[in-house]
């Protein structure tokens, strides 16, 4: 029972389960939080901290050095790339109303949008005119 | 107790449940960026599914697929942030009693 291999076993299914709960985590954040912000912030956990922990398992229970580099490639992959979709999602959801602003403490990106654009005019759009300096 | 067996059943009611909130979200949006996102999410959760399976029957088959989602799996959210538009004409978000994508605007064509 306490040989290596058993301890081993225990502790990638111990990582295994810990990197799931953080889908649990996302799941619930995903149901419960009230703006797309707010679940932008909970979605992120599985991405990052969930896929490590269930990667890192992962190698424990292969008990093989040749496969790790993959598994490091593809953690580092996800650590790339989501933060790039993050960032497109977040400005789209604020420059597209779907953040809801009052619900955050500051709103650092409000000067630079006021800055950008013309003064708001809740009208509808004129075709064709785009707003100068869109960022 | 056997820890793989363990880590079936406890990792994978976890990630299930995971699963069914991000399918929740996807259905009920109430934006196109909520489903994207919800989107990321549901990817991640099958990437976690292969690992769990991988682990559990101790093969190295799914290692690419799980390489190729993190790779690729930011370009379906990428695309939608960058063609989602403003179709409202105020930020009242209503959670439950907006579908998107039901009328439309002029100058439409600037992906806003």
């Amino acid at each position: 029972m306490t040989d290596t291999a058993t301890l081993l076993d225990w502790l990638a299914a111990f990582l295994i389960v810990s990197g799931a709960f953080f889908s649990l985590v996302a799941g619930v954040g995903l149901l419960v939080l009230p703006d797309l912000l707010a679940r932008m912030h909970a979605a992120a956990k599985p991405q990052v901290l969930g896929l490590l922990l269930m990667l890192a398992g992962l190698a424990i229970e292969w008990r093989s050095w040749v496969w790790l580099p993959v598994l490091f490639l593809a953690w580092v992959t996800q650590m790339v790339t989501a933060p790039v979709a993050s960032h497109l999602v977040g400005r789209t959801g604020y420059r597209t109303k779907h953040a809801r602003r009052e619900l955050l403490h500051r709103d650092e990106l409000a000067a630079v949008v006021r800055r950008a654009e013309p003064p708001a005019d809740p009208g509808p759009r004129r075709a064709g005119a785009r707003p100068r300096g869109r960022r | 107790m056997d820890p793989m067996d363990l880590a079936t059943w406890a990792g994978g009611a976890l990630l299930v449940v995971g699963a069914l909130g991000a399918l929740y979200r996807i259905v009920r949006g109430p934006s196109l960026l909520d489903r994207a996102i919800a989107t990321d999410v549901l990817l991640v959760v099958f990437s976690g599914m292969l690992v769990l399976e991988m682990a559990v029957h101790r093969h190295t088959h799914h290692v690419v697929l799980v390489v190729l989602a993190a790779a690729v799996g930011f370009v379906g959210s990428v695309t939608v942030a960058r063609f989602a538009e403003d179709r409202r004409p105020d930020h009242s978000l209503e959670d439950q009693a907006r579908v998107p994508g039901t009328t439309d605007v002029p100058g439409g064509e600037e992906g806003r």
